[in-house]
């Protein structure tokens, strides 16, 4: 019988009520007293010399508060805003670091770019004011085409003049080399892993507001992970002690991982907010964001697969060109490198593995993490060359990925990771079923006879998540820990508060960690409060992102609780008058093993706040614990996906018309939950698949900026979904046994999607196709197939 | 948005007076015009919202015509019987402009006056041959539309109703754009009483909507989805931007207008 | 500027309004109902439908000077008298049908529309009807399956109370 409670159960999510009723509390939500309004003039052109920004104008427009421009950034002597990893390259050399100041200083790199803020007693007239700001620019020829950015002679940065940030490898290049050399069929493809606009429905905001009282600054922003905004932004750009600094990230509407970063805007309105003695609000429109919001993906890359007459895989290569983007973001030079490159051994046994990777600057938005982060691309370049190699050598997807699944664990990859356990058999095996796999050709014939062309496309993922081991990441060139905190705080009467440092934006952490805390202490959910999001409140964070919140803040929080266990131990033990090493702890209650005496968790916290009959010599009274996580490894999420789509050849259309799921996520807490995110995880790889571009042209302007360009995947665009998690096989090294869920669906989706669509286009003699599969694009190939066959 | 006044006139002669001044700027539904607005591509001095206006507003069966006012709302054209008794095509219409919250306040004369070369309803206009009524005078649509967001309006000219022959039979078969939703290219097929057929075409045309000679006259010959096949669609003129190129809007014609002929087969 | 007057959620509330003011403007920083969301600003997302005169209107596609005199529905008014959620709310719980929570006020109004003129819809008249209305985190799998829980619920109530 399915449990009602506890892990496993699939909970109501308790966040509901308040958003259901329009009272969810998002930070465009708040406005603080006597506040003001700020208005980015951001730079219209891709690339320019900045000669002279004049304010005088807009400075005495009514409601004008002051207006700031990048000299008041120099002269206030204010840091840029900083990069949190750094890459050694395969010379190792460091990679290049140009500053990245809060408002342009000389040039703007970037459509978008910040040249002026004006602060104003509204926003109108903030807007109103901006449009006086007379801006005085020379346009330099734009780099946007990372193929050729090395060559154009035009420098997004005087420090890289080749627009190179850095040319990385990782793997044996000989050993994958002497493979190919002596491979039976060598399988090459080129791709583009199209740029994407996260898009969290929440356009963001930030709140600076500066106590002159208390010397105090608070920031009220739209943030995955406070704790690392006021790290970054206090010690690098501010200069604001943490004691002084107070960071709240409220209600989140989204995140996808373009929340992580900590933004200028989030320096400027603290900052400024200083100045001015008076709080400072921006919240950003849709148009906005998609020229400030950091983007993703954006890989251009060849590989070449080798393998042996059977199809065993020898070696594989890859040659990718990633974009940065104008500036350094704040995870962005390890999202190609450690969270790509070292996924390119997916569930196979490839001996032998070489990546390279070319991070280039471009007058375009800084490219980040967005869900998935540099997996996706992994598991985009893999999946889909496995397919055309199946298609070159004439057989089945699925049977050639058998041939090459790792069974055995723990297996040490090519590319330096180690998975430490995983099933690849049971998800695929189940994933067919689901599918109906042996039904397709039938499927296909009936479509057949409508005039449409079927097509089904196989995925087999592996994701490295529960981002990380800080050891590992401190030599890969991290430059923060990414452990995670807990503090459990046992109240008098037994109610339990727990501080995390994992943010909660739609992941349901409210639920879910309630559910874990309540298993562990044999108390209703209902008496444990989850505290998140704000800096003031919860000891300290790395935050949310990587799949990560239960795999390492949710083992933080069960570390925590062992230790209020431990110590309540002592306490029952006294009160019993037993031996502490007699105490066993079950169902909410200290009991004296093999006798009936006992204690109710309840009871031994009263006592811990009431130390009348105390162990007063021993320890301390009251019960709270904070524990800091460190995950010893990543945790190693698999699943395969099966997409199937029908083709209407005349407008090259493209519906899915089935897309099912089998994940293994290890241990599951809340179903429910684990669902929903695998189902928003497929939408975003199917949009990214069918959908979204975020098409620069050559002068580096934005022409899908909007709504009206960027396709967004509606309901009518998508199927109901077919997921099932699997019965998993637990992570071997975390206390829940989890692996993490959050990315998984956008990042086994998008090949999936495209492996279908070749499929159905394969009697054209087409081997791929590049995303979005737009009728566009669909059709196009298909007229260029046909031209081809006929001369053929 | 900038700054601009704003008024809600309840009979049309206050409405022409209103739009007598200088920078003013007529609103039927505002589905269109207000995001305009809201990135600042307009600044009028005053905005004269039509909506109020109960006269502009209704549809109704005149001997072999509909007429249907200037101020009737996408949601009240889709769901007609009216309108679908008479122009089958126009409830198809009606019912794929937008979405469910844009059809509520979004109108037939706020479509047509603003000519966005993606919008439905002057595919139909032209398809079925209709008279434009305005607070002056009838417009012809064939004399209607000038071009990209261009009409035969004039200067504080108002459309009042818009009167439809009705059909033998209609159809309009809408290929989307994937992100705005409007028409990629969306064709309009009218069979008209005296055996003519008439193709609107709308979201291909560089200049706009447009009619398609070839078409009508192979279908008026021989109403079969096979004669359009025979039909040269020529690329040029089409409009190009990312989500299609010329030739594929030229194919896209073809198709649906072929798709349009097997609905009504 | 000039002083009007809605009844929002069955109270008269009456504020300031310029002639550009949107009416998700003048509910949210005159009326203080924040639970109205702006999301996009092409008029396209939906996070900010609410109902006017008992239609679904996009908030921020209609002024608020256009809505003097009207009675307008928010996301604060599908509650039950009692506190308790509404059909439709307790559909999207029930179902799962929210995440970051952002959008769902949108949807909500939108399928209170939607399953007033059409008590049993299709999954494919869902989907359509949703048009509207962007959500970035469910995939609308679960909004789709609360739409068709919130029908049968409301289909269910109606037949008990012949």
């Amino acid at each position: 019988m399915a449990k009602d409670s506890g892990i496993g159960a699939a909970v109501k999510r308790r966040e509901d009520a308040r958003f259901l009723k329009g009272r969810g509390r998002y930070t465009d939500d708040m406005n603080r007293p006597n506040q003001t309004y700020a208005y980015i003039l951001r730079s219209w052109s891709a690339h320019a010399t900045l000669n002279s920004v004049d304010t005088e104008a807009a400075s005495a427009a009514p409601g004008v508060v002051r207006v700031f421009t990048g000299k008041d950034i120099e002269e206030a002597g204010l840091g840029g805003v900083p990069c949190g990893w750094e890459i050694t390259d395969k010379h190792g050399e460091k990679m290049k670091e140009p500053p990245h100041p809060i408002l342009a200083i000389g040039k703007v790199r970037h459509v978008g770019d910040p040249i002026a803020v004006v602060v104003a007693e509204n926003y109108q007239q903030a807007r109103d004011a901006a449009e006086m700001i007379d801006v005085d620019m020379t346009d330099l020829p734009a780099v946007v085409d990372m193929r050729t950015a090395e060559t154009i002679g035009s420098a997004v940065h005087d420090e890289a003049t080749d627009n190179l940030c850095y040319d990385w490898e990782l793997g044996d290049g000989e050993a994958a080399d002497k493979a190919f050399a002596e491979a039976a069929h060598i399988t090459t493809l080129e791709l583009i892993n199209n740029r994407l606009v996260a898009n969290p429905m929440e356009p963001r905001c930030a709140i600076g507001d500066y106590d002159e009282d208390a010397d105090h600054y608070t920031l009220y922003t739209t943030s995955q992970n406070p704790h690392v905004i006021r790290l970054l932004m206090g010690a690098f750009v501010l200069s604001i002690p943490e004691h002084k600094l107070r960071v709240y990230a409220p209600d989140v509407g989204g995140g996808f991982g373009t929340k992580i970063f900590h933004y200028a805007e989030e320096a400027f309105v603290t900052w400024a907010s200083a100045q001015l003695k008076r709080p400072v609000k921006w919240t950003s429109d849709r148009s906005e964001a998609f020229i400030s919001d950091a983007h993703g993906r954006d890989h251009v890359t060849k590989a070449e697969l080798a393998m042996d007459a059977e199809g065993k895989f020898l070696a594989l290569r890859a040659d990718t060109r990633a974009n940065m983007g104008a500036y350094l973001s704040t995870f962005a030079p390890s999202i190609p490198t450690w969270l790509h490159g070292t996924l390119l051994a997916g569930q196979y046994l490839t001996p032998a593995v070489h990546v390279r990777v070319r991070a280039m600057f471009t007058n375009t938005v800084p490219v980040d993490a967005y869900r998935g982060a540099g997996r996706p691309e992994a598991t985009y370049l893999l999946e889909r060359i496995i397919n055309k190699a199946a298609q070159e050598m004439g057989m089945d997807q699925a049977e050639l990925r058998r041939k090459n699944f790792i069974r055995s664990f723990p297996y040490a990859t090519p590319v330096a990771l180690e998975y430490d356990t995983g099933d690849y058999d049971a998800t695929l095996d189940a994933v067919m079923e689901m599918a109906d796999y042996k039904g397709f050709e039938a499927r296909k014939a009936e479509s057949a006879s409508r005039g449409k062309l079927r097509g089904i496309g196989l995925s087999c993922y592996i994701e490295a998540c529960g981002i990380a081991p800080s050891s590992l990441v401190g030599s890969l060139g991290a430059r923060a820990g990414l452990y995670e905190a807990a503090t459990i705080r046992v109240n008098p009467t037994g109610s339990v508060t727990v501080m995390t440092g994992s943010h909660s934006h739609g992941q349901g952490h409210e639920t879910t960690f309630a559910q874990v805390v309540s298993d562990a202490l044999g108390i209703p959910a209902d008496q444990i409060e989850i505290v998140h999001g704000d800096t003031d409140k919860i000891p300290f964070g790395m935050g949310t992102y990587g799949s990560r919140s239960l795999a390492v803040g949710g083992s933080a929080i069960v570390k925590a609780v062992d230790k209020v266990v431990a110590k309540g131990k002592k306490i029952a033990a006294h009160l019993l008058e037993a031996a502490e090493s007699d105490i066993v702890f079950e169902d909410g209650h200290y009991k004296v093993a093999g006798t009936d005496k006992a204690k109710a968790f309840a009871e031994v916290s009263l006592a811990a706040y009431v130390p009348h009959n105390y162990p007063i010599e021993e320890i301390e009274p009251g019960l709270e614990e904070t524990a800091f996580y460190d995950p010893k490894n990543f945790t190693y999420p698999a699943g395969s996906y099966l997409c199937e789509v029908e083709v209407d050849p005349e407008t090259g259309k493209v519906e899915i018309v089935a897309l099912s799921a089998s994940d293994d996520f290890g241990n599951v807490v809340n179903p429910m939950i684990v669902e929903g995110q695998v189902h928003g995880g497929l939408a975003q790889g199917i949009g990214q698949a069918m959908l979204e571009n975020a098409t620069y042209d050559e002068h580096g302007q934005l022409v899908a900026g909007s709504y009206m360009d960027y396709a967004m995947p509606l309901a009518v665009d998508l199927p109901s979904f077919n997921v099932e998690t699997a019965e998993g096989t637990p992570c071997t090294h975390n206390p829940l046994g989890v692996k993490g869920c959050g990315e998984a669906g956008a990042i086994g989706s998008p090949p999936a999607v495209v492996n279908a669509v070749v499929d159905a286009l394969k009697d054209y003699g087409v081997d791929h196709i590049d995303m979005p599969v737009t009728p566009l694009r669909v059709w196009t190939t298909i007229q260029n197939a046909s031209v081809k066959q006929a001369a053929e | 948005m900038y700054s601009f006044d704003y008024t809600k006139p309840t009979d049309l002669s206050a409405a022409v007076d209103s739009l007598g001044t200088e920078g003013a700027q007529a609103m039927g539904g505002g589905q269109t015009l207000i995001p305009v607005l809201k990135q600042r591509l307009s600044q009028p001095s005053i905005l004269v919202d039509l909506s109020g206006i109960e006269s502009l507003k209704g549809i109704r069966r005149m001997g072999d015509m509909l007429v249907i006012g200037a101020g009737t709302t996408h949601g009240a054209v889709a769901g007609s019987s009216d309108v679908s008794g008479a122009i089958a095509g126009l409830t198809e219409l009606a019912g794929k402009i937008g979405d469910p919250q844009v059809r509520n306040r979004g109108t037939i004369g706020g479509s047509l006056a603003n000519n966005d070369p993606a919008a439905c309803y002057p595919s139909a206009a032209l398809a079925l041959g209709a008279t434009i009524e305005t607070n002056k005078r009838e417009i012809a649509a064939d004399d209607f539309f000038q071009g990209l967001y261009a009409t035969a309006l004039e200067e504080g000219e108002v459309i009042t109703a818009v009167k439809f022959p009705i059909p033998v039979a209609s159809t309009y078969q809408k290929f989307e754009q994937p992100a705005s939703r409007f028409s990629l290219t969306s064709v309009f097929l009218a069979k008209m009483a005296d055996g003519s057929v008439r193709v609107g075409v709308t979201g291909a045309g560089a200049d706009g909507v447009f009619r398609h000679a070839g078409l009508e006259q192979a279908l008026s010959a021989n109403f079969a989805a096979s004669a359009v096949d025979g039909v040269e669609v020529s690329a040029e003129g089409m409009s190009n931007d990312l989500h299609a190129t010329p030739e594929f809007r030229a194919n896209l014609v073809k198709v649906m207008t072929k798709r349009a002929v097997e609905a009504l087969s | 500027m000039s002083t009007i007057s809605i009844t929002v959620n069955g109270k008269q509330k009456s504020g300031d309004a310029q002639g550009n003011t949107l009416l998700v403007d003048f509910l949210r920083s005159e009326l203080k109902m924040t639970g109205t969301h702006v999301g996009c600003d092409t008029s396209q997302c939906g996070a900010c439908v609410v109902h006017v005169n008992g239609e679904s209107v996009k908030s921020c596609s209609v002024f608020a000077s256009a809505c003097d005199g009207a009675t307008v529905t928010t996301i604060e008014g599908m509650a039950n008298d009692d506190g308790s959620l509404g059909v439709i709310q307790a559909a999207f719980q029930e179902q799962h049908g929210l995440q970051c929570g952002f959008c769902t006020p949108g949807m909500v109004m939108s399928i209170a529309e939607m399953l007033k003129n059409n008590p049993q819809p299709t999954e494919a008249e869902i989907r359509e009807g949703l048009k509207g209305n962007i959500c970035r985190c469910t995939g609308y799998h679960n909004i789709v399956k609360a739409a068709q829980s919130a029908a049968a619920a409301l289909a269910g109530a109606a037949q008990a109370a012949e």
